[in-house]
């Protein structure tokens, strides 16, 4: 049997032997693998391109306190972008299962639509959700727009769930009782963090410091947009970028904390997406400038 | 005569776009190629692709006459001649017409019928790309072809040839594709003869009927029906087989409803039931495979499940410790609509509302209604509102009249659903209904074409039918526009749900609106009515009446005087009036009303016939159109009869 580190080696095995670089995990706080640079800058622009990496992904209101088996508030996915999608992609994503150990004809495999929307990003894509045994293992979606912008080359983005996929492998029905590594338990990993976090999200987070650095990552952002050059090449966009970042995650902190109210509440999101719609589009001129 | 077949091959289109596609393309077909005569136009589907036969297709469009001017004779010979040359012809040949302008050469041109294989490859690549989907997207890059999703492969057969085309860089061939898991790696050459036994062999079954039967014949014994779900796995599956999981019987503690919910709509299985109707604790899945003969997919089936089921168990026992009415506070958190509050604001209304409706309505209906917004449970499974809270109320000891109102809250869903089953429901729906309404009509969130984003439409219906069939004496009396827009719903319900014609339903409701029950009996009245003899003759007359009386323009409020009438048909029709009159008092129901109200027909005709309404003596003048005018506004209470449209009677004034 893989243990849950043995499943992640194979995955990136078999997707570097496509061509892909694999990169490391983004270095802050992101809710989904699709906010991290690596995705949500690289599909932008007319250069093609090919990634794959594990994201820890931090959604702090789906916290609970590691008492339920299968809702985590830090949960692992594998993001794989190919920019463009190649025309045997779904070929290519069945023989990752293979390569992972499932043996597709002992099982059942279905392709459900799911379309995918991320307001706050200004991004949306459609694809759906591969149901194997009925247990949902992977989100794929062909991008659409980002930053509210057409995009030149249409990438699929596969997000495998990680902790979801190798409890159907293991045969364990809590994600606690994954094997991480021979000897270690994904409780003797993780439940640390599933049970601080809960606590600090839900209870102990203080709303108004929160708020506070809420505007201050704002306005940091927002002063950096504000003297953007495209064609300064080395122009901080990736800065800019990482405010946005934390505006995301202290958003869905307050949100944890009950803290933003009705009338507030499609105001941030709007305040966000402003932002990121702001870098994407700087991110994009400064690409044509570099071509141009 | 030639077969031609179209296999579109695509990545998994979503399944309840897959029929309306499949019309689309057929009446694309028809437009396209209607000049090429068939037997018989066939579509098909599955998941992954959709399937065109044409049976014996015309090999050629007829040929088509078209006439080209040619120069007037005026115009002289040596015109004449370039025309003739032109045509490859000489000019003893060319035929002439006469126009207006005078006698001119044309020239019969005799245009070739197109070939069937022409035109398919000069138009299908059109008619594909032309198919309508809800929400399309594009693949090959900014710009490109948009479809449902990326097109892959086509198959494109005349008989034994290939109709060669291209869309989206795919070039048609003569091959398809198997199961994506079952069938062959390789794509597999095909011919018209041939192509649904090499599918099957590769684990397609290219007919949708035949799915359907495969998926029926494999349920099993106490499958509950569900046609909608059939058509779901239907279109999921290329080769559908059935496998029968079971659950802890544990479950079954947790209402059917949220066990029924997860089952079917998280994962599309079918339950099962017990000889005596209540849940088993097994389910039907249907797989996209030949079958499970290790048994995997029932097991992991089954564990989705039970992780499921735990979840849901997780959420009840969580929701019960805050009760409902702990968490009304928590409303003004729950947006209703940006512009429009929160639920707690809506709570407020709708409770004034519901008792202003029904005094006796409990006050605490309206107050909980909402509260399950707030719970774990309902944010899991939305489609479960209402029921949830419904359930929550019951198991905290709320009054029956209390939970079953906000359990039936959503009712009806649409025209097909029922409306809730008891009165305090039925008042309860009704006021978040109308609320809705009457908010998004105050800040001019109004449904425009197809556009209805807050499903306006359907609250509206809701409110209509709920009128209709409850029993809820409540007169609707809003604001003009909100008033119209209940008003087209009234008549859509009266024509669509009751059968009534255009103009009965006009008659009826032109009076007076009143109450919806009094307004379905009298519009059943002038529709049984309308059958008699006398009906649509007199409808004729009252028409005639109200133009004379709109063209006299007179005021007519004063009582025709006995003494101004002449004697015969005036007098007559007078006291017949009179007559009708108390015999209407002694009638109880529409109907005996509006058919003594008939009986007034032959002596209406006499007077139009033996009398001149606008005889030279002005009081006698003005008596006579008195006598009218009390004649159509008496007798038009429970219905305008001049709504009516008549044939051949009547209209001449």
């Amino acid at each position: 049997m893989d243990s849950f580190q043995d499943t992640v080696f194979k995955l990136k095995q078999y997707w570097a032997s496509r061509g892909a670089i694999i990169q490391e995990p983004y270095d802050l706080e992101v809710g989904a693998g699709t906010m991290a640079p690596e995705t949500f800058l690289r599909v932008l622009g007319p250069k093609p391109y090919k990634v794959a990496y594990v994201q820890p992904s931090r959604r702090p209101a789906d916290g609970r306190y590691g008492e339920n088996p299968n809702r985590l508030y830090k949960h692992q996915q594998l993001q794989v972008i190919l920019k463009p999608t190649p025309d045997d992609v779904l070929d290519q994503y069945l023989g990752s299962l293979r390569a992972i150990g499932i043996d597709l004809r002992k099982h059942d495999i279905k392709f459900e639509e799911d379309n995918w929307e991320a307001p706050t990003l200004g991004a949306w894509g459609v694809g759906w959700q591969v149901m194997l045994d009925g247990l949902e293992i992977t989100q794929f979606t062909y991008f659409q727009q980002c930053g509210g912008m057409d995009l030149d080359l249409v990438p699929a983005e596969l997000t495998y769930g990680l902790e979801r996929i190798v409890a159907f492998l293991q045969n364990v029905e809590s994600v606690y009782d994954i094997e991480w590594a021979p000897g270690f338990k994904y409780r003797d990993v993780r439940l640390a963090d599933e049970e601080q976090f809960s606590v600090y999200n839900f209870e102990m987070a203080d709303v108004d410091r929160l708020w506070l650095l809420f505007g201050e990552h704002e306005k940091e952002c927002a002063g950096l947009l504000a003297r953007f050059k495209p064609e300064n090449r080395r122009f901080p966009v990736l800065a800019a970028y990482d405010q946005v970042l934390k505006c995301s995650h202290l958003f869905n902190l307050l949100d944890a904390r009950g803290a933003i109210s009705v009338t507030e509440r499609v105001g941030v999101i709007g305040r966000v997406r402003k932002l990121a719609v702001g870098v994407a589009e700087a991110w994009a001129a400064q690409q044509a400038e570099a071509v141009a | 005569m030639p077969y031609f077949l179209l296999e579109i091959g695509v990545e998994e289109v979503p399944d309840w776009m897959i029929e309306p596609a499949l019309a689309d393309l057929r009446a694309r077909w028809q437009a396209a190629f209607g000049a090429f005569e068939c037997d018989a136009l066939i579509t098909d589907a599955t998941p992954r692709r959709l399937v065109l036969l044409a049976k014996n297709l015309a090999e050629q469009a007829p040929d088509v006459e078209s006439v080209v001017q040619g120069p007037y004779l005026s115009a002289g010979k040596q015109a004449a001649e370039g025309f003739a040359r032109k045509w490859n012809t000489s000019i003893n040949a060319l035929a002439t017409s006469q126009d207006t302008k005078g006698e001119r050469y044309i020239f019969h041109q005799l245009v070739k019928g197109q070939t069937a294989k022409e035109a398919l490859a000069a138009k299908l690549p059109e008619v594909i790309r032309g198919i309508a989907w809800p929400k399309s997207m594009y693949w090959t890059g900014k710009g490109g072809v948009r479809f449902i999703r990326p097109i892959r492969w086509i198959a494109a057969l005349l008989e034994a040839e290939t109709v060669p085309f291209e869309v989206a860089g795919v070039r048609s061939g003569n091959t398809t594709r198997g199961h994506r898991i079952l069938g062959s790696k390789d794509p597999l050459p095909i011919s018209v003869a041939n192509y649904l036994e090499v599918l099957r062999a590769n684990f397609v079954i290219v007919h949708a009927e035949e799915r359907k039967r495969r998926i029926e014949e494999r349920l099993g014994p106490g499958v509950q029906k569900d046609d909608d779900l059939l058509k779901t796995l239907i279109y999921l599956t290329e080769y559908p087989t059935a496998i029968r999981g079971s659950f802890d019987p544990s479950y079954l503690e947790l209402p059917r409803e949220i066990l029924s919910t997860v089952m079917r709509h998280h994962q599309r299985y079918f339950s099962v039931l017990q000889e005596r109707g209540s849940l088993a604790p097994e389910f039907v899945a249907v797989t996209n495979t030949d079958g499970d003969p290790d048994g995997l997919i029932r097991q992991g089936n089954e564990r989705v499940l039970r992780a499921r089921f735990n979840d849901a168990r997780f959420f009840w026992q969580v929701d019960q410790q805050k009760k409902l009415s702990e968490r009304v506070p928590d409303l003004a958190k729950v947006t209703f609509q940006a512009k429009l509050g929160s639920y707690k604001d809506k709570t407020e209304r709708v409770v004034r509302l519901a008792v202003q409706i029904d005094p006796n309505f409990p006050p605490a209906a309206g107050l909980l209604a909402k509260c399950d917004l707030t719970t774990d449970m309902v944010k899991e499974f939305p489609e479960l509102q209402g029921i949830v809270g419904g359930l929550y109320a019951k198991a905290q000891g709320e009054n029956e009249a209390v939970w079953q109102a906000i359990y039936d809250q959503y009712k009806p869903v649409g025209m097909d659903d029922t409306i809730p089953r008891t009165i305090e429901g039925q008042v309860l729906s009704l006021a978040d209904k109308l609320d809705t309404l009457r908010e998004c009509f105050r800040v001019g969130m109004v449904p425009t074409g197809s556009r209805d984003p807050f499903a306006l439409r359907r609250a509206a219906q809701g409110v209509v039918k709920i009128l209709f069939e409850g029993n809820v004496s409540f007169k609707l009396k809003e604001e003009p526009a909100l008033q119209s827009f209940l008003l087209e719903r009234i008549q859509f319900y009266l024509r669509d749900t009751r059968g009534y014609a255009y103009d009965e339903v006009n008659a009826a409701i032109a009076p007076a609106l009143g109450t919806l029950p009094d307004l379905a009996e009298r519009a059943e009245a002038v529709h049984h009515v309308r059958s008699t003899s006398d009906f649509e003759p007199l409808a004729a007359s009252f028409k005639r009446i109200k133009n004379i009386l709109k063209q006299a323009g007179v005021d007519l409020a004063a009582q025709p005087d006995p003494n101004l009438l002449s004697p015969g048909p005036e007098k007559q029709l007078y006291n017949e009036l009179g007559r009708v009159r108390s015999e209407m008092d002694t009638k109880s129901t529409y109907s005996e009303k509006l058919i003594a109200i008939s009986s007034l027909r032959a002596h209406v005709d006499l007077f139009f016939d033996k009398i001149l309404v606008n005889d030279p003596d002005p009081a006698i003048r003005r008596n006579r159109l008195a006598l009218l005018h009390g004649l159509l506004t008496e007798f038009s209470t429970i219905a305008d009869f001049s709504e009516i449209v008549t044939q051949g009677v009547g209209d001449k004034t």
